[in-house]
């Protein structure tokens, strides 16, 4: 039979119950979130059903939502059935003060320099990874670039002007106050598990 | 002469191996990564790879702009295909926003995206043979890479960056130049082709060279997150462009070529193979798009007034043109809230964007997924038992890009 | 509307399309010809540089398509590309240069041998181009000093053909004891080389 995204979640809830949570199916894909804790269990049981076989690790990346306490760090999995073609998404969250997950290298060897990028970018800390150091920066960096807080120029340089690339500086056009974020205080809450 | 041989007592010589930096700036020329190899006489025991000499902060950057402003950076990941990147990240943009595009334009970014893959292809089957000694494959091809650019060219004005297109369809239609051209490379370039298959296929040299080597299973090639290519060559035939078609792939009849090894033959062989392919496909978009008459043949973007810059004689005498066009250069349109992952077929494999919107002018978070890090990775154990030759081949066939690798 | 294709129609008369390079200032009798030792090995050194293509990135797919036959950058005396910086002269730095990648570049202009020249080609190279982040470096006259900027983002092969042409004025027009001068010093100091 067909592998539809109903099959799955009921395949889903029948195994953990409770624990997944958050199905969402927009754009054909569907996405769901499970507790840190069981995510190599997930992910097992994805790999090793012999109906879901998702056994295809497409990507794994991570999300930064500062505003969602206890939840700041995301981890998400994309992962594939070559034979069926189906796609499914699965999300994980984390507190940014102990960003320690399972790491998924045991099962997919692919996931090795993708938790590299992410411990590299984001800071979280794969437990039982092999080689988990920077990857992409300079090892000397001390700080993770890709979260909220910092950002996006080098704050050594000295040759160029900030008020000319709308930085700040004496005249402030350019600065945050007209930059592209426009989203309304109260929406800013609701980021995280349902972006829709 | 005295025949005593000096016996050594034993366990006095210590067999150490030899570390070898492959470093940054290589003669291979593929772009800068490193690989610190442990070699025993010529035999690689162990390799190590240092990327990132080219990190560009891509998806930091990628946070502060709206997003037609993203193309020139899609552009810079896989820059030998960069077309196909930039159709990847409309494809993107238009499924986020629901748009469907018509069918003129769809066959006309079918004829972009396979001039592209072929130009890629083109590149690294030379840079093959460059690295096993034959560089005339190289310069041959370079004369019809060249007509690709000016077809490019003639559609949007760049060689190499392309940012080709835009959301919703191409910045203007492809005139009668671009047609002729078009034109002039279906009539010359097979020949070309077949003549640098009988340069290499059937060599002895090249084929003692890159037979055997650096094979690798269908399965640890998908447990590595091969696509492309080099996964096709290992046996498994996923091509994005079959499995999920987009652009109307539906619509055109090709072949998937499939290796069997794995190894750089196979992967030569699969490259070459495609080339005809993607011939194939254009032969059928072209002659498909001049079927398209009268009014039907100046369509060349669909109706997306919030990302598609309204032409000039509209902004001039029509209100909403006007509003619009302010609207989008000042960057004051919101996306609608939402996260897509969308994958095209690119010259490595599956170039994946995961966007996540959540209602602002800009992505709030945007990944690639870049095939060449992830299967650059398998490397080692592509290599390991293997002589120092054989490594520069594995990777020149891998067909490595620094610039997608670390983006 | 469309202007048709054509290639090369205009028929050059012969006479014109040989350009033969101008000699030298200097005295020339029977047999002889004496000018200043300046001259002869700057027109020697200027025709004869060979390259050291540091290609980073996209630019190095331009500095590919300059090589091929349809630019041919073999015409104007850099038919050997050597990999090796200890014998070349010309490092030509194209494409983005990241901060990690910083002092490999410094140290590939170390072991090149005086007299050498730097061309940086493309906006990464001359300015950090297009990535004003914190991993690129901004323009690699931050490590290296450089004699020739080439713009364009990647610039076409003309315009490197331009900058190698520009390279082949200034190499004409060295000093012989310029390398040696306190100026030169000066300068090398500034960037920490001794």
């Amino acid at each position: 039979m067909a592998l539809t995204n109903e099959h799955i979640i009921n395949k889903l809830q029948e195994k953990f119950g409770e624990e997944v949570s958050g199905f969402s199916d927009h754009y054909d894909m569907l996405t769901f979130v499970a507790p840190k804790e069981l995510n190599l269990k997930v992910l097992n049981f994805l790999f090793d059903d012999d109906e879901l076989r998702f056994r295809f690790l497409t990507d794994l990346c991570a999300v930064h939502f500062p505003d969602q306490k206890e939840k700041e760090l995301a981890v998400v999995y994309h992962l594939h059935n070559l034979e069926d073609n189906v796609r499914i998404r699965f999300k994980i969250f984390t507190n940014i003060n102990m960003p320690t997950v399972y790491t998924a290298t045991g099962l997919f060897s692919s996931a090795n320099w993708m938790e590299r990028e992410t411990y590299d970018f984001y800071g979280i800390n794969f437990v039982g990874h092999p080689n988990l150091k920077r990857i992409l920066n300079v090892e000397e960096m001390d700080y993770f670039p890709m979260l909220k807080q910092y950002p996006l120029e080098d704050q050594t340089r000295i040759d160029k002007d900030d008020e000319m690339f709308g930085r700040g500086g004496m005249i402030g056009f350019g600065t945050d106050k007209t930059t592209h974020r426009t989203v309304i205080e109260s929406e800013k809450n609701n980021i995280g598990e349902d972006i829709v | 002469m005295s025949e005593q041989h000096i016996k050594l007592p034993e366990g006095s010589i210590e067999k150490t191996t030899t570390t070898l930096n492959l470093g940054p700036t290589h003669p291979a020329t593929h772009g800068v990564m490193q690989n610190i190899l442990e070699l025993d006489g010529e035999r690689i025991v162990s390799t190590e790879q240092t990327i990132g000499y080219i990190h560009r902060a891509f998806e930091k950057i990628a946070e502060r702009r709206p997003l037609y402003q993203i193309t020139p950076l899609t552009d810079r990941l896989n820059y030998c295909s960069s077309p196909i990147n930039n159709m990847g990240w409309h494809l993107t943009c238009e499924k986020l926003l629901n748009v469907n595009t018509p069918k003129r334009v769809d066959y006309l970014r079918v004829i972009i995206m396979e001039l592209a893959r072929i130009s890629d292809h083109l590149i690294c089957n030379s840079i093959v043979g460059v690295d096993s000694g034959a560089y005339t494959g190289f310069l041959y091809v370079m004369q019809y890479r060249e007509l690709i650019y000016e077809i490019y060219e003639e559609v949007c004005g760049s060689r190499l960056t392309t940012n080709i297109g835009r959301i919703g369809g191409f910045e203007r239609n492809f005139n009668d130049i671009a047609f002729q051209k078009l034109q002039k490379f279906l009539d010359e370039y097979p020949r070309v082709l077949r003549e640098f298959e009988n340069l290499f296929t059937r060599n002895r040299i090249f084929m003692d060279r890159t037979m055997g080597v650096g094979a690798i299973s269908a399965d640890r090639a998908m447990n590595y997150g091969f696509t492309g290519p080099n996964l096709r060559a290992a046996g498994v035939d996923y091509d994005v462009r079959v499995h999920s078609p987009y652009s109307s792939y539906e619509d055109f009849e090709f072949d998937v070529p499939v290796g069997t090894t794995g190894d750089c033959y196979d992967r030569f062989l699969v490259r070459n193979q495609e080339m005809w392919q993607s011939l194939r496909i254009i032969e059928q978009a072209f002659k498909k798009v001049q079927e398209f008459k009268g009014t039907e043949a100046e369509i060349y973007h669909a109706d997306v007034p919030e990302y598609y810059l309204p032409e000039k004689e509209d902004v001039y005498t029509k209100m909403e043109a006007l509003i619009w066009h302010f609207k989008i250069i000042m960057g004051e349109i919101d996306m609608p809230r939402g996260e897509v992952y969308k994958s095209v077929e690119g010259g490595n494999g599956e170039v994946g964007f995961y966007l996540i919107s959540d209602g602002g002018r800009t992505p709030y978070r945007l990944h690639f997924r870049r095939p060449c890090f992830i299967y650059y990775q398998a490397f080692e154990e592509l290599t390991k038992g293997s002589m120092l030759s054989d490594a520069i081949i594995v990777m020149s066939s891998l067909n490595l890009i620094a610039g997608e690798m670390d983006g | 509307m469309s202007r048709p294709v054509s290639y090369n129609i205009k028929q050059k008369p012969l006479v014109k399309d040989i350009s033969v390079a101008d000699m030298p200032e200097g005295h020339q009798g029977e047999g002889f010809f004496a000018t200043s030792l300046n001259n002869v090995i700057g027109l020697a050194r200027k025709n004869s540089i060979w390259p050291l293509p540091f290609a980073t990135s996209c630019c190095g797919i331009e500095f590919m398509a300059t090589m091929g036959s349809h630019y041919d950058l073999a015409r104007f005396g850099s038919e050997r590309v050597g990999f090796s910086p200890r014998q070349c002269d010309l490092l030509m730095v194209m494409g983005t240069v990241a901060k990690k990648m910083g002092p490999v570049v410094k140290q590939v202009y170390l072991q090149m041998a005086e007299p050498r020249w730097v061309i940086a080609v493309g906006a990464c190279a001359s300015s950090g181009g297009i990535f004003d982040t914190y991993s690129v470096l901004q323009g690699i006259d931050q490590v290296v000093p450089v004699d020739v900027y080439v713009p364009g983002c990647p610039p076409r092969p003309e315009a490197i053909i331009d900058g190698v042409m520009r390279i082949q004025d200034l190499v004409g027009k060295e000093s012989l004891r310029r390398r040696n001068g306190d100026r030169y010093k000066a300068l090398l100091e500034s960037y920490g080389i001794q």
